[in-house]
This record gives structure tokens, sequence and C-alpha cells, in this order.
């Protein structure tokens, strides 16, 4: 059964190359997206040495802002702000009250301690805005191309407009300012980077906090594009893990061509397999990329770090 | 057999032995809660194999057991009756098991939900034991939520519906309220059996070679290579065993529940395959103990959660996680040890610890 359909739709494919077209363009749409969303992961790991879970629930929380305004009548635009600045306080409060205490810690208690803040997120969110699935309608046009063959609306455009915009102005950030500069030595040794007057303690908040801020914004722009449901967020901290592997720790121009290849491939095979299959095949590709990475590097007798 | 025992063991096995036989006669109201309380030790101190002794944190011990949970119902429905007829009906038709097809049914499960997830171990351990550290838990994570995907996606099994136990046959033991009745006594009984049967079984596997070895891998893998130990393949043995205990935990489980979803029940990672990893880091990892005395208080907390909080109880739940997380990482066994290292047959030089601090304070 299931193959025959794999095949039926791998046949419409190859013989409607419009239908390529379009997967690779919506592919690239959230592939920027997810690149977004990896650049705060990049940050937190690579200067906290953190790995968020919470990365999706932020995401979808900061959607869930913009959504209300939206229901509220506004134009979901106007939420755009809100779900960063809001999701900038929760950062800062969260690592305030919980995530300063397991910096230094081993990573597994991190991971434990940021999984645990997910669930809870997950649950307020879900007790606060009910469990079905919404959409933040954006009220702007769709255009049709090739008599139609091919659709993609504006949103969506915006949307990946937003994300590279974010995305460079994230490493502008890094590169000039005083806080970026700051961020950028304590990452390369923390210890070093105190001992040059540089508040580490500080650091680390900011850096949390505009990881949660990049994850609103990322969010407002998924509650306008595609949908939001308390539930979906573990897949979008997965998906940014899965990039920020693919590209390496640290290197930041990779982070968003590994963010699009990811997005096309993960459009294509929802295209192939069928959109029910999406979720189990971005993990099966993590776990493919893990151990694919993991065998390559054992011939050398070494092992990702 | 008793004789390694000291006091403190014997003392605690006891009391979890006059628990377990007691439960049916004095608290036959909370049969199932029990049941479940010795099902969360088997969890918990099967994930230590892997989290606790060989320092491999895996989030992936709940496909093993929503496996095992899908393969023990489907065999005992498909010694009587064809599975397909069974997940169509939905529980509209009913199909009632004889006593004589159910229990010959429950053997064959049971082994078979053992086996089953020891192979998939195998298969998957041999490639996923390869990474390491966080990458390994995040990557088992990615597992077991792909497992709960596919398994929605399988008509066969009742799709993302799910599919219904067979019933306990009416006519053996009683109403379904009395004494045997309900089959609850029953399945109380395998879930005490099987924690003891995972207890005596970790407690010799840790004393051999093989425990030394898993030690050794945790402290220094790279190590332990160089002295010749095939790492790899102690690595997967490991997980098989868990993989073994873990599935037949989840046929019985499931027979308990009486009712198999995919993400809810069989593959919940973000709940029961959380809690395995939670007991036994609040028990303390790597001890034998440990997780017997953090399941023990977890199950405690988790009955009150779903007493007093319902509706807020995951809430509740999150906000206990992080609490055990920052202010136990050690566990109550390390934090005993701490505190009591001759409880633990650890010697403390008392005076060559005084001569360190005042070393340490004079400088």
């Amino acid at each position: 059964m299931i193959e025959r359909f794999l095949i039926i739709n791998f046949m419409i494919l190859l013989q409607a190359p419009f239908l390529n077209l379009q997967a690779l363009l919506d592919g690239l749409m959230i592939g920027a997206i997810f690149a977004f969303v990896a650049y705060g992961m990049a940050l937190v790991w690579g200067v906290m040495n953190i790995i968020n879970i919470v990365q999706g629930e932020f995401v979808i929380l900061g959607g869930y802002i913009t959504f209300t305004f939206y229901k509220m009548g506004l134009s979901p635009f106007i939420g755009i702000p809100f779900s960063f600045l809001i999701l900038f306080c929760l950062g800062f409060f969260i690592y305030r009250t919980i995530i300063f205490r397991v910096v230094d810690k081993d990573m597994f208690i991190s991971i434990l301690a940021t999984f645990g803040i997910s669930i809870v997120v997950q649950q307020l969110m879900n007790i606060g805005f009910g469990s079905q699935v919404e959409t933040a309608t954006s009220g702007l046009g769709t255009s049709f191309l090739f008599n139609g063959n091919i659709t993609f609306s504006h949103i969506k455009i915006f949307s990946f407009i937003v994300c590279l915009l974010g995305a460079s102005a994230v490493i502008y950030f890094m590169k000039t300012s005083k806080l970026g500069r700051a961020i950028r030595a304590t990452a390369q040794n923390a210890r070093a980077a105190r001992i040059l007057g540089v508040d580490t303690e500080k650091v680390y908040c900011y850096t949390y906090a505009i990881n949660a801020a990049i994850c609103g914004l990322a969010g407002s722009l998924v509650a306008m594009t595609y949908t939001l449901h308390p539930y979906i967020g573990l897949p979008y901290t997965v998906r940014s893990f899965m990039i920020v592997i693919v590209a390496g720790l640290g290197n930041f121009p990779g982070v968003l061509l590994s963010g699009l290849g990811l997005g096309t491939i993960e459009e294509f095979s929802a295209y192939t397999l069928g959109q029910e299959y999406r979720i189990g095949f971005v993990f099966l590709m993590l776990v493919f990329i893990l151990v694919y990475r993991s065998r390559k590097l054992a011939k050398k007798r070494e092992y990702l770090k | 057999m008793f004789t390694d025992f000291d006091k403190k063991e014997l003392f605690g096995l006891a009391f979890l032995i006059i628990l377990g036989i007691s439960t049916p006669f004095l608290f036959s109201g909370y049969r199932i809660q029990m049941a479940e309380l010795f099902l969360f030790m088997v969890y918990a101190s099967t994930w230590n194999i892997q989290g606790g002794k060989m320092g491999y944190n895996t989030f992936g011990n709940i496909v093993f057991f929503g496996v095992g949970m899908y393969v023990c119902a489907a065999t005992q429905i498909a010694v009587a009756f064809p599975l397909e007829e069974w997940t169509a009906a939905g529980g509209f038709k009913t199909f009632v098991h004889t006593p004589k097809q159910y229990f010959s049914g429950i053997p064959l499960a049971i082994l078979l939900a053992g086996i089953i997830p020891s192979i998939i171990a195998l298969i998957i351990g041999s490639a996923l034991l390869i990474l390491r550290g966080h990458y390994f838990a995040i990557g088992t994570l990615g597992l077991g939520i792909a497992a709960g995907e596919f398994a929605t996606s399988l008509e066969i099994l009742g799709g993302g519906q799910g599919m219904t136990v067979p019933f306990w046959p009416k006519d053996v033991g009683g109403t379904p309220h009395s004494f045997l009745g309900g089959g609850v006594n029953f399945f109380f009984t395998l879930s005490f059996l099987l924690f003891l049967v995972v207890f005596f079984f970790l407690r010799w596997l840790y004393k051999t070679r093989f425990g030394l070895i898993l030690t050794a891998i945790r402290d220094n893998e790279d190590k332990a290579e160089s002295m010749g130990i095939p790492t790899m393949r102690y690595k997967v043995t490991g997980w098989v065993f868990s993989a073994f205990f873990m599935g037949i935990a989840g046929g019985i489980f499931g027979n308990i529940n009486g009712y198999i979803e995919p993400t809810e029940v069989a593959f919940a990672g973000a709940t029961v395959g959380v809690f395995m990893v939670l007991m036994t880091i609040l028990g303390g990892k790597g001890t034998l103990w440990g997780p017997i005395i953090g399941a023990f208080i977890f199950q405690l907390f988790k009955e009150f959660f779903w007493t007093y909080f319902l509706g807020w109880q995951l809430v509740a739940l999150g906000a206990l996680i992080i609490g055990i997380i920052i202010f136990f990482p050690e566990g109550i066994m390390g934090m005993l040890r701490h505190k009591y290292p001759a409880l633990f047959g650890e010697v403390v030089d008392e005076e060559a610890r005084l001569a360190q601090v005042t070393i340490n304070t004079n400088d």
C-alpha cells in the first residue's frame, strides 16, 4: 500500500515540473524560519553550552501572542513587536529563575531542566489557548504563476524576508555591538572573559533573552504563515538542533544554508510521503544525520562533541 | 542466595516483598496504583543500566515500552481472532476470548513482548550507540517520537485511534469488582514478579564482569576500548537487556490500561519516557536502590498531583522536573552518600580529612 502511494507521488513529481518548483519554493520559505530559530539555538549552545529544548515552545508561544492580537480584531502584524518583546522578557525571567542554576552543570542536567520548562510552557499554552489548530490570517494576497500552477502567498515571502533580515541583524549585532563582542568573547573562553572584566552572568542572561526574542519573532511569522498548536513545539526544537549539527557549531552562515536545505528536503518528503509522515520524517532525518556524521568521525577514532 | 545481602538491603527488600504480597489483601482499592509503582521501579531500574551505569542518557527506552505493548496486545488478539477485524471493529463489535484462548495467549504474548523489542534494540543500538553524550540523548528523543508517528499510521494496529486489549474472561475469578475478578490481581502479581526478576537480575549483573565493564564505559570509554574491551558489543547488550524488560513491562501495562493509543499511552515520550529518567535521577543514578527509592517517592507525588491538581497535573509535573533537576541533581542516594559516607561502606579517615581542610584554609 504505502509503496504504491510513494511511487505514484514520486511519478507525479517527475511528470509535473511545476510541483517540484512549488515544493522548492515552499521548502525555502519554511527553511528560512527554521534557520532563524536555529540561530537562536546555536547562540545559546555556543555561548552557554546548553541545548535549549524550550526553543520550540518559545516559537509557539510567540505565535500565540501574535494570534491573540489577531483574535482581538487587530492586524497580526501589530503582534510582531509584542511577541519579540514579551519573549525577551520571558527569556530574561527564565534565565534569572532557573537557567543560571544549570549553566555550569553537566549538559544532560540542562537538557532535562529545559525539558521540564518546555512541559510547563506547553501545558500552560494548552490551558490558556485551547488545543485546536489556529492560524492568524494576515490578509495579504496570493500570487499565481504559470497559469496558476504555482501559488505562493505574499505572507510567506514577507516571512522569508523578515527571517533573512533578522538573521543578518543578529550577525551584525554580534560583530559590531559591545554586548555582541562580550558574547563572542564568552563563547570563546568564559574564564578568560571573566578575568578581562566581562560580566559573564549578564552575557548569559542577555544571550538567553535574545534567543527567546528570536524565537518569539519567528513564532509570530509561524502564526501567520503556518499553523499553531500547543504540542508542535518539539519538532521546531529538533529541526533547529538538526540544522546546527549539520552546519557545525559556531558556523553562522552555514546555519542559514543548512536551514534552507533541510526545509527543502522536508517539503519534498512531505510531497512524496504525505503530510502525515512529516514530523516522523523530521525525527528520522535527525537520527540519520547524527549516525552518518558519527560514522564518518568514527573512522578517525573521533566522535561528535 | 541472600547471604551477600547486608541488613539495609534485606530490610528494603523485605519491605517491598511484604508490600507486594499484602497489597491484594490490605489495599485492594489501590492495586492498579501499586502495579504501576512496581512497573515504575522496572522502568527506572532498566533505564539505570544506560543512564546510570553506562553513562548513556537515553530518552529512547520508551520505544521498547510501546513496541512491547503493541506486540503483547496484538499477539493476545491474534491467537484467537484475526487482528484486522478486531481493530477495524473499533470496539463496536465485541469479540470475547474464552478462558482457554485467553490464558494460552498470555505467556506467548509476554514472551514476544520481550523478544521483539530486544531485536529492535539490537538493530538500532548498533547504529545509534555510536553517538555519545547529549547527541545520543537528543537522537533517542527523536527515535521515540518517530516511533509514535509511525504507529499512528499503522492501520492494522488501530492507527491514531488506538486499539483495545482483550478483556479478562468473565467467568474467571468472579465479577469484575471482586477479589480476583477483572484480572487486576493477575496483572498486579505479574508486575510484582517482573520487578523481582529485574531486581535480582540487575543485582547479579552489576556484580559480574559485565557490570564492571559498563561502569568502565561510563568513566572513560576510550580508555576502556584501549584496554581491549569491545565496548560497542557491551553497550548494545546492555540496551538489549533494558529492551527485554521494558517490552514485558509495556505488555503488562497495556493490559492494565485496557486501551492502547500511540502517542499518549504507548510512545508517551513526554510522560513515561521522562518519568523513568526523573525517577532514577531523584533516587540516585548508577546505584541499584536509587531507581527503586526514586520510583517510590515519584509515584506518591504523581498520585498526589493527579488527585489534587487535575487539569494542571502536567504543569505541576514539569515544575517537579525542574525542582528535582535543580535541587537534587545527585539524587537522594547521592545526598545520603555525601552526608553519611560510612553507610555506603566508604571509610572516612577523619584525620586525613581534617588535614586536607587545614591545608585548604591556609591558602
